[in-house]
């Protein structure tokens, strides 16, 4: 029998919170040693994956499947493919990091944290994996409450309660929605083909009227563009990322927002190809007005937090570009382009909060010439900018180009709007750079701030070695998708060609 | 206890006989017992509810009627007695210690919840109108007494008088509407032939039954707490002890739903266009009220009693629907509301203590890090309610949705989700104040006696249980609501 590796993945933070219950609230230290082991084994769980995984076959694989309420066509139903791999590999290698960043950070109610940390784990480890459409909702709203928790307890005590349930009645709103869309989705396919079922790869298959799907894309889509989140559904985050704590913060912009590009590129995409295609230019332009907008709002920003999260507008927009392009850079650009943004944005919230640390302020304008006392912070953080920027050589570049190569073989117009963003992007990085770290230290507090601790440093390097592997050589990493994204463009252009078809159909029998 | 007669068995009526005698019992022993036996009250009231669940297992699948057609014994009924039982045991577990606090530990109180419980069975076992109305008598009339039962509290005076006043008003239009039934069936008040009879009635009949279901929904709909009939609702959750209260949300509705249910599906198929249509109306209407207005309450009792309208709501989206589906999740969602919402209660009351004192919503800051198990219950019931998964409260909504799907109503089932988030926003105010706010007063020690312990757990694990493994008591409604041709 196959060790099943999947679900010891998924449910093992669950068995560390059991384990963390029994530990001594008031030993801080313990409790976070305890739970950087759980994360380091959880890590060390997920290798398997990454090894064992057969990048050839676009299949499902290490696919677990138990009857979990058959009378009504629900499945404990888990699979990984290219398209998770990936996703999956961020969010067990972001867990140790995630715990060693707490260490100064959070200094009480230490265990309900690292209680909601695991919760949150597991959570969106089964929406990256679930394939019944039951099990992926399930996942997908269970995963708000510790995620609200972390920001409503432990977030910034001015506004974490706002943020918080602003975060969460977002999120909600669009997934009610998508409830009932699967919920449609569900009796159409009981109907017109005799089975009721939950089994996503089953439902891929069928065939859906045009307005059927036009609604339900809608619908989907909402949920996930709020998550994305793409314009104009974007106004929770830099909320919810500026309140939360930093592992909050890090979490939220390395794995949750891919939640939501995941979420298109499995559900939206697959399940409704006609649809998918006609609003291509619906969802580019809304793609390049968030990279742009983005962009420009993040120039203005005076809290670095506030700044980095609009960044995320920008770079989650060439993201959904990249996806909605159809093509083989573009997806996979897109891909690759979710887990840069997990690394260099994960990474700048990190160093945010390591200046906070040391300072308590995140205003651009307290700090200036922080690299005469910070030198290897300063090295760090220069690097990070320059990946979040898109220097060739780091491995936002490699994302960036693949997805406006992408682009412009559909349309040349996106690809020189979003052209632009890359620029806008130089510009409020290096400028908040600049004002941050060059010059003369114009503030006394600042001249005397410790550089980074062995913890630290320890923190970033795994973070800097993807940053450069990416970045030299993707090749790793695309052949991991390559397949998958393959075969999910076959089927893309079938829908394509079949609607098309059925269009000029209608138009012969008009004349 | 197989006593026959040609006409009827005993057996068939087991659990009400059951609870019939142990609230004798009691009335006798509270009567002729020196005041220190007077704590075995509780203890009493749960054999009786033990055996008569114990009757109910045994009576699992017969089907038919007895007593003349009088009686239906069948698994809907049944179904729905596991219901009230359930909800009856956790009232009386919750009940003891907040009574002890008022002094008012006394027999006729459990007499009466057994009372309310056998006429909350009639309702739902009721083949001929008579004996529904009869159900409904006998369950309101208890449950206007004991939410009364604090004489010398002026609220919980003006809960029972409004209560009573208003519900003889209702139970007046519920009898009027069985006159005009009795009329256009000519002559009989049977459910099993009366939509035979309706049919072959001519359309000379058509508005004296059209007239009639008018007359039942009011009825029924006032029992249910639906809007506009839900006037009363607020201020008697407010005013009556909280344990009563309790049971009001949960066994008084669940009643109610019963016989709802029954009527409409066995004895109006023929005007299902009628009804679906005005409970649509009332079912928007009842969930939107309630959810909206529970948002603006800052007393725990008046958001959990505008919280209840808004479930009734949601209820009676599964009447809407009118399928089997619809019917399943009308079952399963009235159990999962009793555990969720039971739970809630007991937390309310172990955190309102000493006759009341803290029931402001504002009184559960800082609750989430004082006492960190009543709060981790309490936010489960706080998600539950609100629908949040792995809890049976998304189970239940997911059922009641899918089914309006099924039945071609997608607008109402988006209407009863868009709800959904606005009831999310004042649940998880309740959560945002444990666990987000500092402490407002000092709250002190709380009193986990062993009955409320057991009753935060069984309701814990049982909201997650039915929550995270659905299948068995899906099936075992599916089996309960076959007894309907019509759907």
């Amino acid at each position: 029998m196959q060790l099943p590796i999947l679900s010891i993945v998924i449910f093992f933070p669950l068995v560390g919170i059991v384990l963390l219950l029994f530990l001594d609230r008031k030993n801080h230290k313990v409790l976070k040693g305890v739970t950087l082991g759980l994360g380091l084994l959880e890590f060390l769980f997920s290798l398997p994956l990454w090894f064992r995984f057969n990048s050839q076959t676009p299949a499902m694989q290490f696919v677990e499947r138990y009857a979990w309420f058959p009378s009504y066509g629900i499945s404990y139903y888990v699979g990984v493919d290219g398209f998770s791999l990936l996703l999956i590999m961020l969010t067990t290698f972001l867990t140790p990091i995630c715990v060693l960043a707490t260490w100064e950070d959070i200094q009480h109610r230490v265990k309900e944290f690292m209680i909601c940390l695991l919760a949150l784990m597991s959570g969106m480890l089964g929406v990256f994996v679930a394939l019944d459409l039951f099990l992926f909702y399930v996942f997908w709203e269970v995963m708000l409450i510790p995620m609200y928790l972390l920001i409503g307890v432990w977030g910034n005590p001015a506004r974490r309660i706002y943020a918080a349930i602003k975060f969460f009645l977002f999120t909600m709103f669009g997934s009610l929605l998508m409830l009932v869309a699967i919920l449609v989705l569900y009796f159409h396919y009981g109907k017109t083909t005799g089975t009721y079922t939950f089994d996503l790869l089953m439902m891929y298959g069928v065939a859906i009227p045009f307005h059927m799907q036009f609604w339900m894309f809608l619908a989907f889509g909402l949920a996930f563009a709020i998550k994305v989140p793409m314009f104009p559904f974007h106004t929770w985050l830099p909320d919810a990322h500026t309140e939360a704590p930093t592992v909050g913060s890090v979490i939220l912009a390395a794995v949750l927002l891919k939640m939501g590009t995941y979420g298109f590129l499995r559900f939206n995409m697959p399940l409704f190809p006609q649809a998918a295609w006609h609003f291509v230019p619906l969802f580019s332009i809304l793609a390049l007005i968030g990279i742009v907008y983005g962009a420009l709002v993040s120039m203005m920003q005076k809290d670095l937090k506030r700044l980095i999260a609009f960044s995320s507008v920008s770079h989650l927009g060439f993201v959904m570009l990249g996806l909605f392009t159809f093509t083989m850079p573009g997806v996979q650009g897109g891909i690759i382009q979710m887990i840069n943004h997990g690394l260099s944005t994960g990474a700048l919230f990190l160093i945010v909060g390591m200046i906070y640390e040391r300072r308590h302020t995140r205003m651009i304008a307290d700090f200036g010439g922080l690299s005469t006392p910070m030198p290897i912070f300063a090295a760090i953080f220069m690097v990070v900018s320059l990946s979040s920027i898109g220097l060739p050589g780091l491995n936002g570049f490699v994302g960036e180009f693949l997805i406006l190569l992408g682009t412009f073989r559909t349309n040349v117009v996106y690809a020189t709007v979003a052209a632009t963003g890359v620029i806008f992007a130089a510009c409020y990085m290096l400028w908040m750079f600049q004002r941050v770290m060059f010059g003369e230290v114009t503030n006394e507090k600042n001249r005397n701030l410790k550089d980074l601790s062995w913890r630290e440093i320890a923190i970033f390097a795994p973070l800097l070695l993807f940053i450069v592997w990416i970045g030299v050589y993707p090749n790793t990493f695309l052949n991991k998708t390559k397949a998958t994204t393959e075969n999910f463009l076959a089927m893309m252009d079938k829908a394509k060609a079949s609607q098309t078809a059925v269009s000029q159909g209608f138009k012969g029998e008009a004349r | 206890m197989t006593l026959t007669i040609p006409s009827f068995t005993l057996s068939s009526i087991g659990p009400w006989l059951t609870l019939t005698g142990t609230a004798i019992l009691i009335l006798l022993v509270d009567a002729l017992s020196p005041k220190g036996r007077k704590a075995y009250f509780p203890q009493l009231s749960l054999l009786g509810l033990g055996i008569a669940l114990l009757q109910t297992f045994r009576l699992w699948n017969h089907t038919g009627t007895d007593f003349a057609r009088m009686v239906y014994v069948d698994n809907f009924a049944f179904f729905f007695y596991a219901v009230f039982i359930l909800g009856t045991a956790l009232t009386v577990l919750i009940s003891r210690h907040y009574l002890e606090d008022y002094g008012k530990n006394l027999g006729e109180y459990y007499a009466l919840l057994l009372f309310a419980t056998l006429g909350m069975m009639l309702l739902a076992a009721g083949a001929h109108l008579i004996m529904i109305f009869l159900g409904l008598e006998v369950m309101s009339i208890a449950v206007y007494v004991l939410a009364g039962l604090f004489r010398e509290d002026a609220k919980s005076n003006e809960a029972a008088l409004k209560y009573l006043v208003l519900g003889a008003f209702s139970s007046a239009f519920l009898l009027f509407g069985i006159a005009m039934l009795y009329g256009a069936t000519g002559g009989s008040l049977y459910l099993d032939d009366m939509a035979a009879r309706l049919a072959q009635a001519g359309a000379l009949t058509q508005p004296l039954t059209l007239l009639a279901l008018a007359l039942f929904i009011v009825g029924f709909g006032f029992k249910v707490a639906s809007v506009p009939f839900h006037m009363w609702t607020p201020d008697v959750y407010e005013g009556a002890p909280t344990s009563i209260t309790a049971f009001m949300a949960v066994g008084v509705k669940a009643a109610a739903f019963a016989a709802f249910a029954r009527v409409l599906f066995l004895a109006f198929p023929a005007l299902k266009v009628d009804w679906v249509m005005i409970l649509w109306v009332l079912a928007v209407a009842t969930m939107t009220l309630g959810n909206v207005v529970a948002i603006a309450q800052t007393n725990i009792k008046r958001m959990l009693a505008y919280s209840s309208i808004a479930h009734a709501g949601y209820l009676l989206v599964a009447l809407v629907a009118a399928n089997q589906l619809g019917a399943v999740s009308l079952l399963y969602y009235l159990l999962a509301y009793t555990l969720m919402n039971l739970g809630a209660f007991g937390v309310v009351i172990l955190v309102g203590r000493k006759k009341d004192s803290y029931l402001s919503i504002y009184d559960y800051s800082g609750l989430g890090f004082q006492h960190p198990a009543l709060a981790a219950a309490m936010a489960l019931f706080m998600f539950a309610l609100a629908g949040i998964p792995p809890t049976a409260g998304f189970v239940g909504k997911f059922y009641i949705f899918s089914a309006a799907v099924q039945a071609g109503y997608i607008w109402l089932a988006i209407i009863g989700v868009m709800n959904s988030l606005v009831s999310v926003f004042y649940y998880l105010r309740i959560t945002v104040l444990m666990y987000m706010k500092p402490p407002e007063a000092e709250l002190g020690p709380v009193a986990f006696t062993p009955a409320l312990t057991t009753v935060l757990l069984v309701t814990a694990v049982g909201v997650l249980l039915i929550g995270i493994f659905p299948g068995f008591l899906y099936n075992l409604a599916v089996n309960s609501v076959k007894i309907f041709p019509s759907l």
